[in-house]
């Protein structure tokens, strides 16, 4: 196959001892191309740098027991990026609707979707449009040296005094991420004792479906994918 | 030495009764209790096998098994029984069946399901639990085991109800089979499976909400074919998913068609004829230079059932670097994962390739491409040399149990050099038989996986396991189950008495400092064997391989040949962890 005079691909070439015989790595042709950590062919017509993003992922799920121990397994095992996750009921008995907070580039939003996708509870999966309603819930307790103030900031934030007491005012405030942000740095200045958050929970707006193929319903049906026979 | 145990006579009564009690046919187990509900539906499915140990929880099932048609496998450690379901399930491509008790029984499983899970097996593992009422109170061998299983499984179920748990594992069976394979297990607590019920548990569904896409869609489908119509140097990259999609047979005639070398995964091994002019043989770490090549130089690969492991891409960024991306895979999770594909084609293997050889209308000109792979087979020749001042060369071993066997001989093995060679000196040319531990690397998969195996496979298909003495050490207790269900195995040890792959890498990476990979004392294997009732040889010239291995193989039992090799030779071509492909080191000073 290869002539004479390259004695490194001669066929009779000696074999090593211990090892094969062939051109030496330095000598074989390397493509110039490559690829990129996430598997992407430098090539400027693919190439595409993706930063993370933060995406809202809803997932309709069977409500059986383990079904968030699955979810959060998963997303520890493959080191996800979360930045919450909230789970509850929805008009259908057996059924709950997650809602996740992530901080991906694209792919690894893409995996996050597949790979709940996978999970045997998970009848669907997707991600949320940027023009979804979505809102969190945070109790805040303040000291109550100001109990005015802290009643109009309140006020301001549209929020709600569920405690007042000698010492403490509990109060709470709904929002998108935003709001409650702005608000909970207004309250620094009574001096924040505790807080507690939700996490972000969202809902698709209008008449589209939360989840690709969920039939939005009314109270009281069903909010099932249409190819998912019950 | 003592003679093999011969079979006794009581033994082959008891053969003869389960076989004519198969023929006259039992019937399907009554069901009274939820134990024996769960031995009716594996019926259903159609199970011939099953791979345990008894223990309290689990006595029930095995109670219910005492009237069955199912033969059960003693094993002598869980991670055996394991082992053997899983391989059971390679050789058949159908779910094994494994059991265990709670607690350690459950935990003693986990190595096995791991590994079955890393390789897309399916396997049905059913484990004992306390009773209900005692879970949650640190009972006696409880363990929580659909924690620790959770993310080793496909999906895992706590039976909580008589009368609806042949359903579960009916379904658990199922699901372990759908799709893309994997195992599943069913935890049983014992109170469930001793609760009355003669609800028959129904036809085995699996869940609604897992359904595979196997149908490609048309677009994908062509917008593939458009790519291997333009190619120059196509390739077509074959996975362990090609074999358990029953895929072989499209895989070959769409490489045939349209004149596309091939090249395979480890798992791949067997989906194309290694003899084959096409087939480069597998890619990746210790695969061949000649595959390792063409898929460095390709510009069109089309990758079928492949998670793009590390030890197959290598770096990522020098993988296939000028390759556009035919990813044809039944798990969506799979596409982008870890090689972004350009073309992605989601469906069953057969069906897509299929689909996608009908829909490329003209051929790829291929002569020169084809011409070129054929001249890196010879540049980088698979050839090693058998100095006569050096001891055994295990490649020589290999190819000499690859000649004494037929084509369709099954091969297990452990996991490290031996493990190499096998799988790069036996030449494969049939799916499902090559059996081993790929994406776990579980050191004693072999012999369990060689029980297994056996039991699977048809009378006229030897079973070989090439073990390392490392590996045979793990499991090899289980020489004890083969020689009292007189199972006709072979195991070849490549013994170098040492942890070898562990010291090639402390060579290439550590400065040669051999710790803890040095067995300064090894056991006789083959008088171990005998010990256990197998037959045993010792080999250590090239000049005895060939009647130890024509001895072996014709002893109609377990037989183990102690082949000592040379400790100090090494497995290459070698890709170093995270290097180019293309870069393979075919001698040390190369790494
Ligand atoms: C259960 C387990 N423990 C440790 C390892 C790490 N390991 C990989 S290869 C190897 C050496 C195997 O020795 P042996 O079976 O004798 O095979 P050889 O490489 O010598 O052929 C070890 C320790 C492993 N793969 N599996
Ligand atoms: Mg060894």
């Amino acid at each position: 196959m290869s002539s004479d005079d390259s004695p490194s691909t001669d066929a009779d070439e000696e074999i090593p001892k211990h090892g094969l015989q062939g051109p030496h790595p330095d000598e074989r042709p390397h493509p110039t191309g490559r690829r990129n950590s996430q598997g992407i062919r430098i090539d400027p017509a693919v190439e595409a740098e993706h930063h993370p993003r933060r995406a809202v992922i809803s997932a309709l799920v069977e409500d059986e027991p383990g079904v968030l121990s699955r979810v959060s397994g998963l997303v520890s095992r493959r080191q996800f990026n979360i930045e919450s996750l909230t789970v509850g009921p929805t008009t259908v008995d057996g059924h709950s609707r997650l809602t996740m907070v992530v901080e991906e580039p694209d792919p690894g939003i893409d995996q996050i979707e597949k790979q709940l996708a996978k999970l045997k509870p998970v009848i669907a999966v997707g991600e949320l449009d940027d023009d979804m309603v979505r809102t969190e819930l945070v109790l805040l307790k303040v000291e109550g040296d100001e109990p005015d103030k802290v009643h109009a900031v309140t006020d301001m934030y549209e929020g709600k005094t569920l405690d007042a007491g000698p010492r403490t005012i509990t109060v709470q405030l709904t929002g998108d991420e935003q709001k409650i942000d702005d608000a909970v740095d207004a309250f620094r200045q009574f001096g924040i004792i505790e807080i507690a958050r939700t996490g972000q929970t969202a809902l698709a707006r209008g008449d589209q479906a939360t989840v690709p193929g969920e039939e939005p319903g009314t109270s009281g049906e069903p909010t099932t994918p249409a190819n998912y026979d019950d | 030495m003592s003679e093999p145990v011969p079979p006794t006579s009581e033994d082959d009564e008891a053969d003869g009764a389960a076989e004519e009690s198969t023929e006259t046919g039992t019937g399907p187990t009554p069901v009274t209790t939820g134990a024996s509900s769960v031995i009716r539906a594996l019926e259903n499915a159609g199970v011939e096998a099953a791979f345990g140990v008894q223990g309290g929880a689990i006595m029930p099932i095995y109670d219910a098994l005492y009237d069955s048609d199912i033969r059960h496998v003693t094993m002598a450690h869980e991670q055996g029984a394991a082992h053997a379901a899983d391989a059971f399930g390679v050789v058949r491509n159908e779910p094994g069946v494994c059991l265990a008790t709670s607690g350690p029984g459950a935990t003693n499983l986990v190595t096995g399901i791991a590994d079955a899970n890393m390789d897309s097996d399916g396997v049905l593992a059913l484990t004992g639990q306390v009773p209900s009422g005692m879970v949650g109170s640190d009972a006696f061998q409880e363990t929580d085991t659909i924690g620790v299983t959770t993310p080793i499984t496909k999906h895992n179920y706590f039976a909580d109800d008589s009368d609806s748990v042949g359903d579960t594992v009916g379904e658990a069976f199922a699901l372990a089979r759908e799709g893309r394979p994997g195992p599943t297990l069913v935890d049983l607590p014992k109170d469930v499976t001793l609760g009355e019920t003669d609800r028959e548990p129904g036809p085995a569904k699996t869940p609604k909400t897992t359904t595979p896409k196997t149908v490609p869609d048309d677009d994908a489908v062509a917008a593939a074919a458009r790519a291997v119509e333009d190619a120059e140097r196509p390739l077509l990259l074959l996975g362990g998913g090609v074999i358990k999609a029953d895929a072989a047979e499209e895989a070959r005639a769409f490489a045939r068609n349209h004149g596309i070398p091939v090249v395979t995964t480890m798992p791949g091994i067997g989906s194309f004829p290694e003899d084959d002019d096409l087939c480069l043989s597998w890619a990746g770490m210790h695969g061949t230079g000649y595959a390792n090549m063409a898929v460095t130089h390709t510009d069109v690969l089309i990758a079928v059932g492949t998670r793009f492991d590390d030890r197959l891409t290598g770096g990522i960024d020098s993988f296939a670097p000028e390759a556009e991306v035919v990813h044809i895979d039944i798990d969506p999770a799979e596409i982008s994962k870890n090689i972004h594909a350009d073309y992605p084609v989601i469906g069953d293997a057969g069906t897509a390739l299929d689909a996608l050889s009908s829909e490329v209308a003209a051929d790829p000109d291929t002569e020169e491409w084809r011409e070129q792979c054929l001249t890196w087979k010879e540049e980088y020749p698979m050839d090693y040399a058998t100095p006569e001042d050096e001891p055994l060369k295990p490649q020589f071993v290999v190819e000499c149990l690859d000649e004494a066997t037929s084509d369709r001989a099954v091969v297990t093995s452990g996991v490290g050099q031996h493990q190499m060679w096998a799988a790069q000196y036996w030449t494969f040319t049939e799916p499902r038989t090559w059996v081993s531990s790929h994406g776990l690397g579980t050191m004693g998969y072999g012999l369990p996986s060689a029980i297994g195996a056996r039991l699977a496979a048809e009378d006229d298909q030897e079973v070989v396991c090439v073990d390392g003495d490392g590996s045979f050490l793990m499991t090899i207790q289980e020489l004890s189950v083969a020689v009292r269900e007189e199972l006709d195995i072979t195991v070849a040890v490549l013994n170098n008495e040492y942890i070898g792959m562990v010291r090639q890498w402390q060579d290439a990476f550590f400065e040669g400092r051999h710790m803890a990979a040095e067995y300064n004392w090894c056991p006789e294997f083959d008088k171990l064997a005998e010990a256990f009732g197998a037959r045993g040889w010792r080999v250590d010239d090239y000049d005895e391989v060939a009647d130890a291995v024509e001895e072996a193989l014709a002893y109609d039992g377990p037989s183990v040949v102690d082949f000592h090799i040379d400790p100090r030779e090494n497995v290459y071509p070698m890709v170093a962890s995270g290097g180019a492909n293309g870069k393979f080191a075919l001698t040390e000073d190369q790494l």
